[in-house]
């Protein structure tokens, strides 16, 4: 147990670390952006924190299909903690991605950028996750049915994108056009850091939400052996 | 061939069922209407003949959602899930079967629907035709899967749609960009991919889904 606690430990203070350290990367020493300027520096926090998001949802449905195949019962709960990260990275990806629409084009919301479309879309997707988990008594028949789920999202996801491709054609004119960000060197350096930096987050809150949740059913275990 | 026996056994007595009982078509023919005509009086009298296009397609999916609602009350009731579960069959047959049973009530409530559109609001084109062919592969597929879910859950039939509409959002996608563009194919082809990659996922996974 010490062993894992100090793994956990060793994860958090890498992921702070990087944190830091990719925070002041961005705001100080990343080259400002020709034509957004200061605003250009949330792209170091957006974008890992999307692909962060994505990883997470991989990774649940990866310990899903694990589930499926070896019905080994404490995948379920890794999978479960996976998409649980992978929703809260998902809205701080809405958060985040509102607020730098809302500064370069002026509008909380818009239909034409893709990536927020997808992620509105997964949102609902996983929240629905969450109302099946919540309404199905706990055991094997839950750790199915929410590894079936977790499964059909990871397919969801390439093919809502295509979708949103497809409908930019008759549903919204392409307003804004924004050319991928030229990228220097200097700049992909630093949001290397701070795609390590949210991918040792994630990784630092899953292990420890995870080593929560294990704790709280080993104690309802316990609880229920001495009644 | 034991295993396509089983599928038609299977869809028949869902068919016979319904023949019987009346249950679900003729509400989902009444509700497919209903909702037509309130479409009606929601769009402004100057709205274009794309809005309407896009009611059709909401219409549609809440049919849909209507008739799955129902899919697997019968068997929850009588708990007859149980017996098919513990049969001799491949479990992929119940789906599959269940999923014929739905996709045949759809095509009747859009047989009545496309015309009852085309007599309210706008002419139907091949493309719609169509769209509205593919696109019910697609949500009799994953929407058997999604009902057969939600039967499992306390929430029943509050959970289902909350389960169905983000994951057939793409089928929407299709189906209006197929009926409004000048050139459909594309969007054509995306429903059949979709088609393809949920009915072998759900094919697939049906079996987790009902058993212990």
């Amino acid at each position: 147990m010490s062993l894992r606690n100090n793994r956990a430990v060793l994860l958090a203070a890498a992921a702070s670390v990087l944190l830091v350290a990719g925070l002041a990367l961005a705001l100080f020493w990343a080259p400002e952006d020709a034509d957004q300027g200061f605003s250009q520096r949330i792209f170091y926090v957006h974008v890992p924190i999307a692909l962060t998001a994505y990883a997470c949802f991989g990774w649940g449905a990866w310990k899903a299909l694990r589930l499926l195949w070896t019905r080994d019962s404490r995948y379920d709960l890794e999978s479960y903690t996976a998409v649980h990260m992978g929703v809260i990275f998902g809205i701080l990806t809405l958060v985040t991605g509102s607020i730098w629409a809302k500064i370069s084009w002026g509008v909380w919301w818009t239909w034409s950028e893709r990536q927020l479309t997808l992620f509105l879309v997964l949102f609902l997707f996983y929240c629905a996750y969450f109302m099946l988990r919540f309404s199905v008594e706990s055991g094997p028949r839950r750790a199915n049915l929410s590894a079936v789920y977790a499964l059909f999202g990871v397919a969801l996801i390439p093919v809502s994108f295509l979708a949103i491709r497809l409908a930019e054609n008759f549903i919204h004119p392409v307003v804004f056009t924004r050319d991928g960000p030229q990228m220097s060197g200097s700049m992909f350096f630093v949001f290397c850091v701070c795609l390590a930096a949210m991918l040792g987050l994630f990784a630092s809150l899953y292990t420890n939400e995870l080593m929560g949740k294990r704790l709280d059913a080993r104690l309802r275990e316990l609880r229920e052996a001495l009644e | 061939m034991t295993y396509f026996a089983d599928v038609a056994a299977l869809a028949r007595k869902d068919i016979l069922l319904e023949l019987r009982s009346r249950d679900t078509l003729p509400a989902m023919l009444l509700f497919v209407v209903s909702a037509l005509v309130v479409f009606h009086f929601s769009l402004p009298s100057d709205a274009s003949a794309t809005a309407s296009t896009g009611l059709l397609w909401i219409a549609l999916l809440f049919t849909a959602l209507l008739g799955l609602g129902r899919a697997f009350t019968a068997e929850r009731e009588q708990r007859v899930l149980d017996g098919l579960v513990l049969a001799p069959c491949d479990r992929s047959a119940i789906w599959l079967a269940k999923s014929l049973g739905v996709l045949a009530f759809l095509g009747v409530a859009e047989a009545l629907a496309l015309p009852a559109y085309a007599l309210f609001f706008e002419p139907v084109g091949w493309e719609l035709v169509a769209a509205v062919l593919l696109a019910n592969l697609g949500l009799a597929a994953v929407g058997t899967l999604l009902a057969a879910m939600a039967a499992a859950s306390r929430a029943r039939e509050l959970l289902l749609p909350l389960l169905f509409l983000p994951l057939v959002i793409p089928v929407v996608v299709g189906g209006v960009g197929a009926t409004v563009v000048d050139n459909p194919g594309r969007y054509l082809g995306f429903l059949a991919l979709y088609d393809l990659i949920f009915a072998i996922l759900s094919w697939a996974s049906f079996e987790y889904v009902v058993a212990e």
